[in-house]
């Protein structure tokens, strides 16, 4: 697994340190505490993980155990326009899966993922409720309907001159 | 005690409650195979995350199998451990597991030793009728170790050892489903993670998805190079357990056997670690008595309790966790590294050979000395003091390539000088060896008389954590003992609060010290295998002429004809060593 490696500022330090204290440094928490910190930075890098985990006094690996094994949790940074795939029955049964290749494909990363320049990232969601539309993809609050293959290379053109 | 009444496979009978099925039937003699469960009595640590299902039986009433591993009996409960419907259950979780695993076991380092390959026999799998994707991790060589999560079966043994035994937290489950196995955070190569290289990972791992780091080949070209004199070193506890790998009682010792063997396979010389255990212990031993009597002169700033040195996961365990203490442990390099830098500097010029023509290997029940080996300060111009270490698997691995039957070879003795030890060398094999050796030696230094008695039974045993109080003539010495990493980690964070009353301490990673070690021959979850080992120790003690590590002959004469005294110049260029704050930083970038 790749993963970037950042230097954490003083100010974010206090924030997860401040964050771990307003939990009472319970490890019963941790989920809680990742996810207010998920929150504030967008994603959990290794650096945020291993203050938590030394200010809990638990295993970093016990950490990074929890951070992969929610989907909501992400190591990697959120491109600037994350890109989220429905990947719900309706949207399955029509084909959703060679949308999500096609953008694999063109954007030439895997799932979980961002674009080395960090203008896209690649997910995929459970049912987004709008089941009438599918297959459906949500680019940022944008969302597209009735996607087919063929539309990928288009839809992402939309965004070519950010 | 309260019991309860319980039927197996038609058999009666009472058991004391929440006794579990798996017991129960154990009791009477009914094997229920298992694979995620293991439970290491004399240590009181259990594995028990119910997770292979292997171990399923039918409880009349219940409508789905039960895991027998971690469910209770209850009263009038009737169970079946057999029938064909356990069976076919048992085979498809089975072959389900192996769905998801590689089919190497023909070149597999644990072919033979596996638990997965022996149920896989045992319950006469020929096909599996489950195929698809398998998943596929990438391999990890460290220093010591070698993880290849693809024969992960995610038992979760290595997580009990690494995070509740040892306290390292190296280990963990990551990832999800599919994708899910035992690593290290961020998935990071073990050399960059908090890891000792204990290898107590590597002793419970039922699968070869943890080994050691096999060094046979290179051994086999160093003895094959006409141009290098290759001398062996035996630790202590591999006498006592390498008969196991060779279908021996536990227990058995083998220290001639293995002299032969080690001739045999070409070694110019046949040396022995108990000898450096010797010579470690007029070093520490004498460093105790220094930091003692500085203390009882009045010095409050000497560093007390002293902590021994020789376990080279101990020392990786304080480099990486309590940075603050690495002053306290004594300075004296294990024995294996003693050994070393004796080989290389005092014998080599006895042989009138450079020391890079010598090739020092050692046999150690420890994947953590192939670490300590390599370690930057253990050698001279990039040339090791000890070149290469392997573990008792592996030298019955090569006895068995090369040497025909082992059971029948015929005994002989170490070579001098470097071979000769006592039983105070023998014993360094054990849980509250060290220490006792080292009282041994430091009561007759102290006092200037003879020992009333040679055992300290009071500092034998398997607890966890042991204290005794030795009385050197009326000073009293308090002594702890602490096997298992978790276990040091008390006794230290008592020193930290400044609440020790030790003056020495005795810490070994291993439960049971190096006997238990995790190069030694797999145990596979019982501990009364230990605990035989350790009996066999302290018989090799008993059986040695002499007991008392400054009554070797040979180590009078190193001291006199090179080294001079204990804490000499040269002992402290050649024996001493120092310890380095390894704590992992965060960085903090400031605007
Ligand atoms: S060698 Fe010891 S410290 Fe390292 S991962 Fe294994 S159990 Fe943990
Ligand atoms: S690495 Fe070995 S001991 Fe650890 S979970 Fe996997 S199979 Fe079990
Ligand atoms: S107790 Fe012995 S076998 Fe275990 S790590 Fe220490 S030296 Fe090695
Ligand atoms: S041995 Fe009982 S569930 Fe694995």
């Amino acid at each position: 697994m790749s993963h970037i490696k950042i230097k954490l500022h003083e100010n974010q330090l206090q924030f997860i340190k401040d964050t771990c204290k307003e939990f009472n440094y319970e490890p019963g928490e941790l989920i809680n505490i990742l996810h207010k910190l998920q929150d504030k930075f967008g994603y959990l890098p290794s650096e945020v993980q291993e203050v938590v985990a030394n200010e809990l006094k638990i295993p970093t690996a016990k950490v990074f155990g929890v951070v992969t094994f929610y989907s909501y949790f992400t190591m990697v940074p959120k491109g600037k326009y994350p890109i989220n795939i429905c990947l719900g029955t309706a949207c399955y049964v029509r084909g959703a899966e060679k949308i999500l290749d096609e953008f694999k494909k063109q954007l030439n990363i895997k799932v979980g993922e961002s674009t080395p320049d960090s203008k896209f990232s690649l997910n995929c969601l459970r049912c987004v409720g709008a089941c009438g539309l599918a297959p459906v993809v949500m680019i940022g609050e944008k969302t597209y309907g009735r996607v087919a293959p063929d539309d990928v290379k288009k839809i992402l053109s939309e965004y070519q001159n950010d | 005690m309260e019991t309860v009444n319980i039927t197996i496979n038609n058999i009666q009978l009472e058991v004391p409650k929440s006794t579990t099925i798996l017991q129960a039937a154990r009791m009477i003699n009914i094997e229920i195979p298992t694979l995620c469960h293991m439970k290491l009595e004399d240590f009181c640590i259990e594995n028990k995350p119910a997770g292979c299902r292997i171990c399923m039986v039918d409880v009349k009433g219940r409508r789905n199998l039960v895991p027998s591993c971690v469910t209770e009996c209850t009263e009038g409960m009737v169970i079946e451990t057999s029938s064909p419907r356990i069976i076919n259950a048992r085979r498809t979780v089975l072959e389900l597991i192996l769905s998801d695993h590689p089919f190497e076991c023909l070149i597999c380092p644990k072919n033979g030793k596996c638990d997965l390959q022996s149920l896989a026999q045992e319950l006469g799998v020929r096909e599996i009728r489950y195929t698809g994707e398998q998943s596929t991790y990438r391999m990890d060589t460290s220093q010591a170790i070698i993880r290849n999560p693809d024969k992960c079966i995610m038992c979760r043994r290595c997580e009990l050892m690494c995070n509740t035994v040892q306290t390292c937290g190296v280990l963990s489950a990551v990832n999800r489903g599919f994708m899910s196995v035992v690593a290290p955070a961020f998935e990071q190569n073990l050399d960059h993670s908090p890891c000792t290289y204990c290898g107590q990972c590597v002793a419970v791992c039922p699968t070869a998805a943890l080994t050691e780091v096999d060094q046979t080949s290179k051994l086999i070209q160093a003895l094959a190079d006409p141009d290098k004199v290759v001398v062996v070193q035996t630790a202590p506890a591999v006498r006592v357990t390498l008969g196991e790998e060779f279908g021996m009682k536990p227990g058995t010792i083998v220290t001639g056997k293995m002299v032969t063997a080690l001739k045999r396979l070409g070694f110019d010389y046949v040396f022995d670690t108990d000898f450096a255990a010797d010579l470690t212990i007029m070093e520490e031993g004498t460093e105790l008595l220094n930091r003692l009597t500085k203390y009882l002169n009045g010095d409050k700033s000497v560093n007390l309790p002293i902590l021994t040195s020789c376990c080279p996961a101990w020392v990786n365990f304080f480099e990486k966790n309590f940075p603050d203490l690495i002053d306290i442990p004594s300075t004296a390099k294990s024995p294996q590294q003693m050994f070393g830098a004796i080989a290389k500097n005092y014998f080599a010029k006895q042989l009138n050979i450079p020391r890079e023509k010598l090739v020092v290997v050692s046999v150690m029940p420890c994947v953590a000395k192939k670490y300590e080996a390599q370690r930057e300060e253990f050698r001279v111009n990039n040339d090791p003091d000890v070149n290469i270490s392997i573990t008792t698997r592996e030298l019955a691995t090569l006895i068995k390539q090369t040497v025909q039957d082992f059971n029948s070879l015929p005994e002989s003795d170490f070579d001098r000088p470097l071979g000769e030890s006592t039983g105070a060398g023998a014993i360094f094999g054990t849980t509250g060896g060290v220490i006792e050796a080292a009282v041994r030696t430091a009561y007759e230094l102290y006092t200037k008389k003879p020992l009333p008695k040679i055992e300290f039974e009071e500092l034998r045993g398997m607890d966890w954590i042991r204290k005794a109080t030795v009385d050197f003539d009326g000073l009293k010495l308090n002594i702890g003992i602490a096997h298992g990493l978790g276990n040091a980690r008390k006794l230290l964070e008592e020193i930290q609060a400044g609440k020790s009353e030790f003056h020495a301490i005795e810490i070994m990673a291993c439960p049971g010290g190096c006997i238990g070690g995790g190069g030694q021959p797999q145990h596979h979850g019982k501990s009364e295998i230990i605990r035989a080992r350790q009996k066999a120790i302290y018989e090799e003690d008993r059986r040695l002429p002499l007991r008392k590590s400054h009554e070797n002959p040979y180590i009078t004469k190193l001291y006199e004809e090179y080294l001079g005294h204990p804490m000499s110049e040269l002992s402290h260029e050649l024996l001493h060593t120092e310890y380095f704050q390894k704590q992992p930083e965060i960085i903090i970038e400031n605007d």
